[in-house]
């Protein structure tokens, strides 16, 4: 492959050694190949993003300042709002509709100088872990395409493991950025919550949702998140704090980083591989003289359950506003403002939207409000508090990012639930709201977790979850960084797999 | 079934007030408060409810609920969080409202006001913050239009104990609130235009043999004016004991409550919907926005704000300046205005000549203009000079009334403009009686009548005296002026 990552491309044109135009080109053209059998975009901007690059390559050949991220090729999840640019969430009822607006990150990413290529795939709403849910199409995981590449962010991840682009934004609510990054075999960052602005994330569960990138290393996801994070006025979560130089923090010796293992993560739904890849990793930190802890999180297996009740009420409630009257799908010859809005709805949404709105619904209405919605208030108080116990003890916690390598397509579209549970091990980031990275540590061998698919190549991607303390962006990936420079898995392609 | 002698009513009465504050912003965004406009001029992605818009607190807002919560007495949360109202609406983008549920940013209050059976406390249960929905449209026959310009403003709402039992008390509580909510300058407090919204709780206490019952409570909606408000609640207790007589089980435990509107060409309150099962509003803290914290510090620094209030201002203003209550109250209407008055107190104006110009001179170029008497733009200094003129006679009340005029838009003194006009007063007798052989010569047959005709005497002497003003061109003293062509006349007379 000669995708370059971010840092290289960003070099590279900012020295002049390579155009804008034609890193563009490249990226432009790996989509055109790649994409028609992966479906990871929703839409390309191809004619826009030359544009952008003559503009970019053009200030280089005069000397101007650039940024950070000048004449990198970025897509963004179909979730993020793009000025004259549809944002579809993947759902029929936004399938016309085009943001007057940028989203924070989006402001940021092309005051960086990055280049928008176009949107991506993502389960309709962010409601999803195999971007099976959508209504644009069914994406493709580029390491077997017979297996989902995870989700929400489904696009994001295949987008950047096929190499059309070196990074993505995806969002991640209980998972959507690390889960997928599992799957495909990249690194997928979820910020603290608070540390990047949602000013333009779609909302679908408003205290969890946070963007982040995804990228092929770790080095990239830092550059990445020093230009997308930072206090944004337009959004009242949004942490004042300063932005410290992620990238310039990387290098940090392993000896003695504290690293904590949760039994609870290494239990009973576990696939083997999955387990001994992430134990041989603990293996390679151990190496380099990181001390490994158990730590204990009690209330894990509490998470799954309180998290479909918080964000569930919250996604009721945000996607109140689908309804037909102001913008988005509109059910023709309404017979009054009712049959507007429920045949709207009804119309524009799919089942999986439609379950968590009604659930969300439930939960929230008078009688059950204490029952579900207070309690499971009381129960994400409780997994902040066992975070706030671990992370006194250690640095980051280490455990699998989910419990099986991906899994086939249409194999869990029947039983929401199995599909729920596989997010165990990312969701309780998002109910506490501190950082996690997703980063891949090796393969399933072509054995697949239930034996079938794979070829007898390398597999199907396995990734390592390492979860930081509230704004300990720094030493989360100065860890995962280190492992990088350790091992290879990340520089695998889907080619490799046949 | 009870005869009225044999039955004693009680009439019971709650408001549910909001006031749309007048911030520069809306209540989460930056756009600007304003009506009249275009439709839908006033918008933006958050007010709009786009998807990815977030809602950031006007601080201002806040400011001045914690100001009016002060005003009323009452205790000022420490901590508050907002809530969201869910409901489908199409005048409301978001289909849910944000406001503060359980927890209101002002509580457990009072406001004092003065009937004819003396000062009563009216109890305030709570007042909080939201956001004002849109509106609907229907002047265009077969389909419904939106205007969401008003969406987002701030409202204030504030809901009173259920101690008020009588209209005339209802009407003036309505009306003294709407002053001190305007005097405070939170809102412009205009009633027609909605700033303002009064909505009654009403039921009776009806005592019977002993034993007493309530009717179900009506809560009256869209009231505009504050005759309104006591016509309604009037109505609605007639009604009420009248349906309670012809069906005793009218009662609060047996028959819901119901909201009811108001229709003002016919006097009466209409049904509009029965509140049997509660409504759900799925109300749960809004995840887009944080807690308020108000620390002391900050309700000190408001407090800081908090004017001497009107009712203690009218007290005041009568025991220090000796003005009748119902003039202190006509000058402590509006708050600038009274600012500006005291002002020229202090700069020296004689206060009883002053509070005359005020009602007369002032207050009718402020209507003119429909302005307030400080929205003139006249200085305190030039108020208290005029005052100070007239008072010494240096001009008399008709010149007076010129340089009022003259004062509005100019930057020169009365004094200035007052010799410019040439209304200087003539005090100087000798220029005075130029001006009476004048008037006597070109009106002889008035000299005659004033003279000789006892019935026309009076009257031709009042006549003549104008002559002398509008020949001096108002420049003559009245006063001296009178005093000249009496002893005149009576000179004439004897003469004979
Ligand atoms: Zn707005």
């Amino acid at each position: 492959m000669s995708v370059l990552t971010v840092r290289e491309t960003a070099s590279a044109i900012r020295g002049g050694s390579v155009t804008a135009r034609s890193v563009v080109e490249n990226a432009l053209g790996v989509m055109e190949r790649e994409d028609g059998r992966l479906r990871a975009m929703v839409c390309v901007r191809g004619d826009e993003a030359l544009l952008a690059a003559d503009a970019v390559d053009e200030r280089v050949k005069r000397g101007d300042p650039v940024g950070a991220l000048v004449g990198v090729p970025v897509v963004v999840k179909d979730n993020i709002c793009t000025s004259g640019v549809a944002t579809t969430c993947s759902s029929a009822i936004l399938r016309d509709f085009v943001p007057p607006y940028d989203a924070h990150v989006v402001e940021r990413l092309r005051a960086a100088d990055a280049i928008l290529l176009g949107k991506t795939n993502l389960d309709e709403f962010a409601m999803g872990s195999s971007t099976e849910n959508s209504a644009t199409s069914v994406t493709l995981n580029p390491w077997d395409e017979l297996r989902v590449p995870g989700g929400s962010s489904g696009g994001s991840a295949v987008a950047v493991a096929a190499g059309m682009a070196p990074v993505a934004l995806g969002s991640d609510t209980g998972g959507s950025i690390r889960q997928p990054a599992a799957f495909c075999g990249t690194v997928g960052l979820k910020p603290t919550y608070g540390r990047v602005s949602r000013y333009g994330l779609v909302a679908f569960g408003s205290s969890l949702d946070q963007i982040g990138p995804l990228t092929r290393t770790v080095e990239d996801a830092a550059i990445v998140l020093g230009a997308i994070s930072g206090y944004d006025e337009r959004d009242s979560t949004s942490a004042d704090r300063a932005v410290p130089d992620y990238a310039a923090g990387l290098d940090r010796p392993m000896k003695g980083l504290r690293i904590g293992v949760p039994p609870e993560c290494f239990g009973e739904g576990l696939s083997d591989t999955v387990r001994h890849s992430v134990e041989a990793a603990l293996d390679v930190y151990r190496g380099e003289g990181a001390e490994i802890v158990e730590v204990h999180l009690p209330h894990l297996s509490y998470a799954v359950a309180c998290y479909y009740v918080v964000a569930t009420a919250e996604a009721s409630s945000n996607l109140a506003r689908y309804d037909g009257v102001h913008y988005g799908h509109r059910a023709a010859d309404p017979e009054d403002i009712i049959d507007l809005y429920s045949r709207t709805r009804e119309e524009g949404f799919g089942d999986e939207v439609k379950r968590r709105i009604m659930l969300g619904t439930y939960v929230l209405s008078s009688g059950y409000y204490d029952a579900y919605y207070l309690k499971a208030l009381k129960v994400r108080a409780l997994i902040r508090r066992d975070f706030e116990e671990a992370f006194s003890r250690v640095d980051v916690i280490a455990s699998p990012v989910t419990p099986t390598t991906a899994f086939a397509l249409g194999e869990k579209t029947d039983d929401p639930l199995a599909m729920y549970l596989a997010d165990i091990y990312t969701i309780s980031a998002n109910l506490a709201g501190t950082c996690a990275i997703s980063l891949p540590c090796g393969f399933d061998g072509g054995g697949g977790s239930d034996g079938g698919g794979g070829s007898g190549g390398v597999g199907l991607p396995i990734g390592l979850q390492l979860i930081g303390s509230w704004f300990e962006e720094e030493a989360l990936l100065a860890a995962a960084h280190g492992y990088q420079l350790l091992t290879d898995h990340h520089e695998r392609w889907p080619s490799d797999a046949a | 079934m009870s005869t009225d002698a044999e039955i004693q009513t009680r009439l019971i009465v709650g408001f549910e007030i909001h006031v749309q504050l007048a911030t520069k912003t809306k209540l989460f965004c930056g756009c600007a408060l304003g009506f009249g406009e275009t439709p839908n001029s006033a918008l933006c992605p958050v007010c709009m409810g786009l998807p990815g818009a977030l809602p950031v607190l006007n601080r201002q807002a806040y400011d001045y609920s914690v100001l009016t919560g002060l005003a009323l007495d009452c205790e000022i949360a420490e901590f508050t969080k907002w809530d969201r109202k869910s409901y489908y609406y199409p005048d409301l983008p978001k289909n849910y409202q944000t406001s503060q549920y359980d927890l209101p940013l002002a509580s457990n209050g009072h406001f004092e006001i003065e009937t004819k059976s003396g000062t009563r406390r009216i109890g305030i249960l709570r007042a909080h913050l939201e956001e004002d929905a849109g509106k609907n449209l229907h002047d265009v026959p077969g389909c419904s239009l939106i205007d969401l310009n008003r969406a987002g403003t701030p409202l204030l709402e504030i809901v009173t104990q259920p101690e008020i039992h009588d209209p005339e008390e209802a009407y003036t509580f309505c009306t003294e609130l709407q002053k001190l909510v305007t005097y405070l300058g939170v809102t412009h407090g205009i009633m027609q235009k909605g700033q303002m919204r009064f909505e009654p709780n009403i039921n009776v206490a009806i005592t019977t043999g002993g034993t007493e019952y309530r009717t179900p409570i009506s809560e009256v909606k869209n009231l505009n004016s504050f005759r309104s408000v006591r016509s309604a609640i009037e109505y609605e207790f007639h009604r009420q004991v009248h349906d309670w007589k012809s069906d005793n089980g009218y009662l609060i435990k047996e028959r819901p409550n119901e909201n009811r509107g108001w229709d003002d060409d016919k006097g009466v309150t209409v049904f509009q919907r029965s509140k049997e099962g509660a409504d759900d509003y799925r109300y749960f803290p809004d995840p887009d926005l944080v807690p308020v914290t108000v620390t002391q510090d900050w309700v000190n620094e408001v407090r800081l704000s908090l004017p001497e209030l009107p009712a203690a201002r009218i007290k005041r203003l009568t025991t220090d300046l000796k003005l009748t209550t119902e003039d202190a109250a006509a000058i402590v209407a509006n708050r600038a205005t009274a600012d500006l008055f005291e002002a020229a107190i202090e700069a020296g104006g004689p206060a009883t000549t002053l509070m005359k110009q005020y009602l007369n001179v002032w207050a009718k170029l402020a209507n003119d203009q429909d302005a307030s008497i400080a929205g003139l733009g006249v200085g305190h200094e030039a108020m208290a000079s005029l005052a100070a003129m007239t008072e010494k006679g240096v001009v008399n009340a008709t010149a007076a009334n010129k340089i009022a005029e003259a004062l509005i838009g100019s930057d020169k003194s009365p004094e200035t403009l007052a010799e410019e006009m040439g209304l200087i007063a003539v005090l100087d007798e000798d220029q005075t009686e130029k001006w009476i052989d004048e008037a006597f010569a070109e009106n002889a047959d008035a000299v005659k009548d004033a003279v000789s005709s006892p019935k026309k005497a009076k009257k031709a002497a009042g006549f003549l005296r104008g002559q002398v003003m509008r020949i001096s061109g108002g420049k003559a003293n009245p006063k001296i002026t009178g005093d000249l062509i009496e002893a005149r006349l009576a000179e004439l007379a004897s003469e004979g």
